[in-house]
């Protein structure tokens, strides 16, 4: 029986936790650490239950905090966490990831960084930057960030990272070495002979599935997709769905056909709910067929948007949904996204969500 | 106030903003310290305090974009010399919403 249900959440003040018992019908909230700092991504250790999180501050640049007692203190720490001298300096930590001992840190500009300490120094994963690649990397609309970190939990060589108008890279040797893997991936601000480039599209997230590593889904400007390959081959996913664009993608914990997306009205006609009325999107197919979710958000003017960081599930038996919207609004499921509760209404623009459930 | 080991480097006076030294539980908002140079006084920091080095400077290598280093009372850069006595004020710059 699990004892105790964390959802960490990053906002553009500081980090906030809500916690929760198994049942998850109530939540305390605690926050916000470090408030002066911009937060762009919460994660836990599920086996110690330490907290990392990545931003950055206008004033003194990116790092990443650690609190080893669920929040109640931090300590903070950007040693190596730079690229050299010369080349436009590291401005933020977008995105962290947990493979066994080690931490992965993606920042802005786009690169990756590795620590083998806990999160206390940081070593460059330069082979990502020295792709030949490089020079045409362009930023997104929220800049040249790399936002998503995924590794194999049976090969810790093999990582998969997605960058804003850049695409999906992928190593399998612990990233000394990286191929793009956007096959199948549209483009569709490029003309029409040119669609589908090697790199260059506009990934929003990128997310594995439970128990198949080979099997990745991803929310891309252009279109939702999913690969059985480990992102050598993409298959269009968004027929059934309202649009073609969105930013957060949620794996089911435990089922490898089950992905939440939050699709929004499109990129060109104010990204946010469609008709403004707000649903999460679930497959239980691996996107043959979509069902949206709506009972208990609100189903008229909600004008909000969700980040790409911003969804997430729980690892109960029956999977906890979360997200946080970019007006503040924290909204929980306890039962796989059948229904949903505000938990909060006036938190500063929410940039991620995160869960940590801690065994009794 | 505590002082810093006596050097040959002039000595000179340093204030630190609140929200740097909310980062650095124990650190002084005031000290005196000996350095020739802005860059110098930063390393000193920096050994006092580990990690201020990355607060104060990127990797440029320049004092970050939105802080301010006033050495008495004209904006300065790492390479800026300090005269014995200086009075440093290290100001956090109007940003962010």
């Amino acid at each position: 029986m699990a004892s105790k249900t964390l959802v960490l959440i990053g906002t553009k003040k500081g980090a906030f936790v809500f916690e929760s018992d198994a049942a998850r019908r109530s939540w305390d909230l605690r926050g916000p650490f470090n408030p002066a700092w911009p937060i762009n991504h919460v994660i836990a250790d599920p086996e110690t239950g330490t907290i990392y999180a990545g931003g950055g501050n206008e004033w003194f640049g990116p790092a990443v905090w650690k609190s080893t007692d669920l929040g109640e203190t931090w300590t903070h720490s950007s040693e190596g966490l730079a690229y050299a001298a010369g080349e436009t300096p590291v401005k933020s930590v977008w995105s962290l990831a947990q493979c066994g001992s080690c931490l992965y840190a993606g920042v802005e500009p786009a690169g990756l960084f590795r620590s083998e300490d806990g999160g206390e120094s940081w070593s460059h994963v330069s082979g990502l930057r020295d792709h030949p690649t490089r020079p045409e990397w362009h930023p997104g609309g929220a800049g040249l960030i790399l936002h998503s970190i995924v590794t194999n939990p049976n090969d810790d060589r093999q990582i998969w990272v997605a960058m804003s108008s850049v695409g999906v890279f992928h190593s399998s040797d612990r990233g000394e070495s990286w191929e793009p893997r956007n096959r199948g991936t549209r483009n569709d601000y490029a003309p029409d002979d040119q669609k589908y480039p090697e790199f260059g599209q506009c990934v929003h997230s990128l997310v594995m599935a439970a128990n198949k590593p080979e099997r990745l889904y991803q929310q891309n400007h252009c279109g939702m997709y999913r690969s059985d390959d480990g992102g050598r081959e993409w298959q269009s996913i968004e027929a059934g769905l309202p649009s073609t664009f969105g930013f957060p993608a949620a794996a089911h914990p435990s089922d490898p056909e089950t992905l939440y997306l939050l699709p929004l009205n499109g990129d060109q006609v104010g990204r946010y709910m469609p008709d403004a009325k707000a649903a999460v999107w679930r497959t239980r197919d691996g996107g043959k067929n979509w069902q949206a979710l709506r009972q208990g958000l609100p189903q008229e003017n909600a004008f909000f948007g969700v980040l790409r960081q911003a969804m997430a599930t729980d690892k109960h038996d029956r999977p906890g949904v979360y997200f946080g919207t970019s007006g503040g609004q924290f909204y929980a499921s306890a039962d796989e996204g059948e229904s949903w509760t505000c938990v909060a209404e006036h938190l500063p623009p929410i940039y991620s969500v995160e869960t940590l459930v801690m065994k009794g | 106030m505590p002082k810093d080991n006596a050097t040959s480097a002039p000595t000179v006076l340093v204030t630190l903003p609140r929200a740097l030294l909310d980062l650095f539980p124990g650190a002084e908002k005031q000290l005196e310290m000996s350095a020739a140079t802005v860059g110098e006084m930063i390393d000193a920091l920096d050994a006092r305090w580990p990690g201020m080095r990355d607060r104060l400077c990127d990797t440029t290598p320049r004092v970050r974009r939105h802080l301010n280093i006033f050495v008495e009372g004209r904006r300065a850069a790492l390479e800026t010399p300090l005269p014995e006595g200086a009075k440093i004020y290290v100001l956090t710059a109007m940003s962010g919403g």
